[in-house]
């Protein structure tokens, strides 16, 4: 067997297949379940791994890679692939991800023995895996939303997995509808495009949803429904994604999941939203013409407001799940700000600025999936050990488990942006980008940009103070829990799969040039020029904007000085401090005796400041009871609750709830359950189809 | 655009050295201005070579997170140090990065300065940390938006190439763009460096303190790396400020006579500017904390309104 992109895929499509069997097969055997749904996942993405690097590299020896999976017979339906340098790029970070994952569950899955079936959640996991591994390569709508729907249904099974406890069950419903609202929305976006293929071409074959038509469509529809499209795909991805305000469904079922599984969903499964986005947005809809200047301003702006908003609700929480889900939703806006700046630079006519931005966006969305799943993977060993999520009960496991606080902390400073890891570079080139864009155009919609840039700083000082109350909380001070202060450090395997995630956190952040060359044939795809070469100065060493001399970044040589400075401190060590001592001691209690977990901060405590600082948007709400005998100044007990309101869910989402139900009800009316009635509606309908159609 | 070492080494050397000395002459003059003699210039030196010489007393809920970050502060500092031009008009590592990886290497200092913090499980530590990262968050976009602004008037996040900008002809030095976006980061100066009406360097009081919190645990050759840090850390943020808005004096080439003239109207204008931060300090009083973040908003709208004016003044 040959060694191609192609050859690999089947390999991997059908260990993922085998897997999710082999899972079924073993419901009753765990250890063996465990070892081969996830040994078999492990494989399989290495595999997809391997096959989405090669379809990059080589891109001009693979070309684009086709294949048919199965044959059919109903007519519009091919179960057909097609890895272009997007799908190859999406290929990758689901692999990556995958293979550390997976690698990770084999030790993570033992907490589940004897508890919940760990062959029927390998089987999910496997077909969740395989399932989202096709909506990046279907090239064929019907088989798109096939594979699309089939993921959705997994993961919804997953995120109720332990549907045990009713905080679970809900958040599994909410994901359930608010996925099947935008899958909704993702249909009628098909079939837009489907109607203007035909109508264009007269062809309303199966040929009208092949992606290979779907390109550049955009010229050949008008107006109104090319804007009516973007409307529909923003929705529908968007709820997928997460932005704001369609968000309220992820930060209530990324935690409930296994965490494993949340690693996934918010490392992988969001960036489908991604994937659709920019699939249609680059690909899809803007034609020779462009995208209109709206389309832009309004995925900038969505994406900022995203990135803003997700930040600060990630700073009210205390569940450390929670916390790492709300700042998926400020994640994917900081991705969106790339794009819709590279569509505001389509329309204005600079392919080159737009090149930037999009791999400023791409850049971002591999760096989110593998420092997100990351510090979920973290998330789960601390949970695992601990068993809460809730930071409050956590500390001190910085001493108790060395690697995975080493492993979360290298997570925490990539996801802040912070030099020289991978996030930095991302927000580095995404500033760039909107720093540029900045003599692009003269309207006053030039401002955007660096009020954007602005608001992304805002962002990463806030991500700054959310993880520093993440990490801090968590691992540092003394334990506030007795669970905490027994907790052991996590088996090797689920490490290994850290460590793999931290190992392409570091190659991300210091060897940027090296990767911003496999994007080469996919910029060249969406936007027709290879940028790598002007992104890159001194060797590769040094990453630049497309301008040199509009400022450059090395965070290899940062990195590299840094270490050399390292020797400065020595140095004044050996000359001054030679023979001082190192005592342990206690920590200054003010002369009380000795300090307890309770006096030390919490998360709740941590946050206060911001909380009062946004108090219009947060609108605090706190309940003290106290119970005392003869003076306020002595209680006897006390009682604090601290709410925060989520002015979308209170705002919006419970309104619609309460409107829909009310219409339902209304409605109900008409199901009066006699048979005479439905035959006159039946009726009734028929007359009006026929009026129409008329 | 190169790396040489020599500019590398000896800007190391100036950074090492001047800071001390930055913080020696606002505090003795401080204290002159409240009428106390006040300790000498030279008392940051003594103190940071007491420091080094000391024993070290390390908590006993500390984690390694606590050893790392001194130097993670030290070292951040350093690299900044080496980013911004000082007494040439060329920084010797613009190569590595500009205004983006300044504030950058700034966020990573303040990240492990919080979590060392954090780490011994004091309640003051804590409280430092919370109030530090509070008030960075603020200001970090008045200070990402007033630098942008520069930035965008001339095309480039790299300080070598924004200072050198300014050299030309027809660079205005008091138009109304560069006077609100130097207010706007003086604001941030004082926010960023700990200083009166923000914080209080001076004092010990549970309530009132920010910086000094999180260094409360530290003690001996840590507390001085700290401490030098944070000195680097304040002349840096004035370098900037001097060499963007008042880019007069810098040499132009390597020659000595140049580098000497540079050095002297470098430390004379970094000197006006301590004199400019003594006063705010001495006729200002502590603002509470959740008054701060009025001063920072005010800041963030001057920096808004200077990137305004650009398009009314060209």
């Amino acid at each position: 067997m040959e060694f191609t992109p192609g050859n690999l895929l089947t390999v991997t499509f059908a260990t993922y297949a085998i897997g999710a069997v082999a899972g079924l097969c073993c419901l009753r055997h765990e250890r063996p379940a465990n070892l081969l749904t996830f040994g078999l996942a492990t494989l399989a993405s290495a595999c997809g791994l391997l096959a989405g690097v090669l379809c990059l590299a080589y891109s001009p020896a693979f070309g684009t890679v086709r294949m048919q999976l199965l044959p059919t017979l109903i007519p519009y339906l091919s179960f057909s692939i097609r890895v272009d340098a997007l799908s190859a790029f999406f290929l990758v970070v689901v692999s990556a991800v995958a293979l550390a994952i997976s690698i990770y569950s084999l030790g993570y899955m033992r907490g589940f023995y004897g508890r919940k079936s760990v062959g029927l959640l390998g089987a999910f996991y496997n077909v969740m895996l395989l399932a989202t591994t096709l909506v990046f390569l279907a090239d064929n709508a019907f088989f798109f939303l096939m594979v699309w729907e089939i993921m959705e249904l997994t993961a919804y099974c997953l995120v109720s997995f332990e549907h045990e406890q009713a905080e679970t069950r809900r958040a599994g419903v909410l994901f359930f509808v608010m996925s099947h609202i935008g899958t909704g929305c993702i249909m009628l976006g098909f079939l837009m495009l489907f109607q203007a293929y035909g109508h264009a071409t007269g062809d309303y074959g199966s040929a009208a949803y092949s992606f290979d038509n779907f390109h550049a469509l955009g010229d050949r529809m008008s107006s109104g429904s090319r804007d009516a499209a973007f409307l529909l795909f923003l929705a529908g991805f968007g709820i997928k994604s997460g932005i704001v305000p369609l968000h309220t469904w992820l930060p209530a079922a990324h935690p409930v999941a296994p965490s494993n599984v949340s690693a996934f969903l918010s490392g992988v499964l969001i960036k489908t939203g991604i994937y659709g986005m920019a699939r249609v947005f680059f690909d899809f809809l803007p034609g020779t013409a462009g995208p209109p200047m709206w389309w832009g301003v309004t995925v900038l702006s969505i994406g900022t407001i995203s990135a803003v908003l997700g930040v600060l609700y990630a700073l009210m929480q205390h569940d450390l799940k929670r916390l790492l889900a709300y700042h998926s939703i400020e994640n994917i806006g900081i991705i969106l700000m790339g794009f819709g700046a590279a569509l505001m630079f389509l329309h204005t006519g600079h392919p080159v600025l737009a090149s930037l931005a999009l791999i400023a966006g791409l850049y971002h969305t591999i760096n989110h999936a593998i420092f997100k799943a990351l510090l979920f993977l973290g998330a789960g060993a601390v949970l695992h050990a601990t068993h809460t999520r809730d930071m409050e009960h956590m500390g001190g496991l910085a001493k108790r488990m060395p690697q995975t606080a080493f492993f979360f902390l290298v997570g925490a400073v990539a996801i802040s942006a912070l030099p020289p890891l991978n996030g930095f570079v991302s927000e580095w080139l995404t500033y760039q980008s909107l720093l540029q864009g900045y003599g692009t155009t003269d309207s006053l919609l030039r401002l955007m940009f660096p009020i954007g840039g602005a608001l992304l700083a805002l962002t990463g000082a806030l991500a700054a103070a959310c993880f520093v109350k993440a990490f801090g909380i968590t691992f540092l001070a003394q334990p506030r829990s007795e669970h905490a202060a027994q907790a052991n450090e996590a088996p090797s395997t689920m490490l290994l799969g850290q460590g793999l995630l931290v190992a392409a956190c570091v190659f991300l952040g210091l060897f940027p040039t090296q990767f911003l060359k496999l994007l080469d044939p996919l910029t060249q795809s969406l936007t027709g020029l290879q940028i790598s070469g002007q992104l890159t100065v001194a060797n590769g060493l040094v990453l630049s904007g497309v301008n040199p001399n509009g400022g450059t970044v090395s965070t290899l040589g940062i990195a590299v000085l840094g270490l050399c400075f390292l020797s400065l401190p020595f140095l004044l060590r050996l000359v001054f401090a030679r023979g001082t001592n190192v005592r342990i001691g206690p920590t200054w209690d003010c002369g009380l005796q000795g300090l307890t977990p309770r006096m030390e901060y919490t998360a709740t405590g941590f946050s206060k400041p911001i909380r009062m600082i946004f108090k219009a948007l947060f609108r605090p709400r706190r309940e003290v009871q106290r119970e005392y005998d003869f003076s306020p100044y002595f209680t006897n007990t006390i009682r604090f609750e601290a709410h925060v309101e989520e002015v979308f869910e209170t705002r919006i989402y419970r309104p619609l709830n309460r409107w829909v139900l009310w219409a339902s009800r209304r409605m109900r009316a008409l199901q009066a359950g006699s048979i005479q009635a439905y035959l006159i509606y039946i009726f009734i309908t028929l007359l009006l189809l026929l009026l129409f159609a008329l | 655009m190169n790396l040489d070492p020599i500019s590398i080494l000896s800007q190391t050397a100036l950074l090492l050295a001047l800071a001390p000395l930055i913080t020696g002459c606002i505090r003795n003059w401080k204290a002159r201005l409240q009428n106390r003699r006040g300790p000498r210039v030279w008392q940051p030196y003594f103190d940071l070579l007491k420091f080094l010489r000391k024993d070290m007393v390390i908590s006993e809920h500390a984690s390694w997170v606590f050893s790392a970050a001194p130097y993670v502060v030290f070292i951040t500092a350093l690299l900044v140090g080496l980013m911004v031009p000082m007494v040439t008009t060329q920084a010797p590592l613009s190569l590595f990065g500009g205004v983006l990886a300044v504030v950058g290497l700034l966020a990573l200092g303040r990240f492990f300065l919080a979590l060392g913090g954090l780490d011994p499980g004091s309640a003051f530590g804590g409280m430092g940390s919370s109030r530090e990262m509070t008030i960075a968050a603020i200001a970090e976009p008045a200070l990402m938006l007033a630098l942008f602004t520069v930035a965008i008037t001339v095309g480039s996040t790299d300080f070598s190439y924004i200072v050198t900008a300014a050299q030309q002809p027809g660079w205005n030095l008091f138009n109304p763009t560069h006077l609100m976006a130097f207010a706007a980061l003086f604001v941030v100066l004082l926010a960023e460096t700990g200083r009166v009406p923000i914080d209080n360097p001076a004092t010990h009081l549970e309530l009132t303190m920010i910086h000094e919190a999180m260094l409360l645990e530290y003690s001996g050759r840590y507390l001085a790396l700290m401490e030098w840090g944070a000195s680097i850390k304040q002349l840096v943020l004035m370098a900037i400020l001097v060499n963007i808005f008042l880019p007069v004096g810098l040499a132009t080439d390597g020659s000595a006579a140049m580098l000497g003239l540079g050095l002297l109207i470098f430390l004379g204008k970094i000197l006006l500017l301590s004199a400019a931060v003594v006063l705010v300090e001495t006729v200002n009083a502590k603002l509470r904390l959740f008054r701060v973040p009025d001063l920072l908003s005010a800041a963030f709208v001057l920096a808004a309104m200077a990137l305004l004016s650009t398009f009314l003044f060209k």
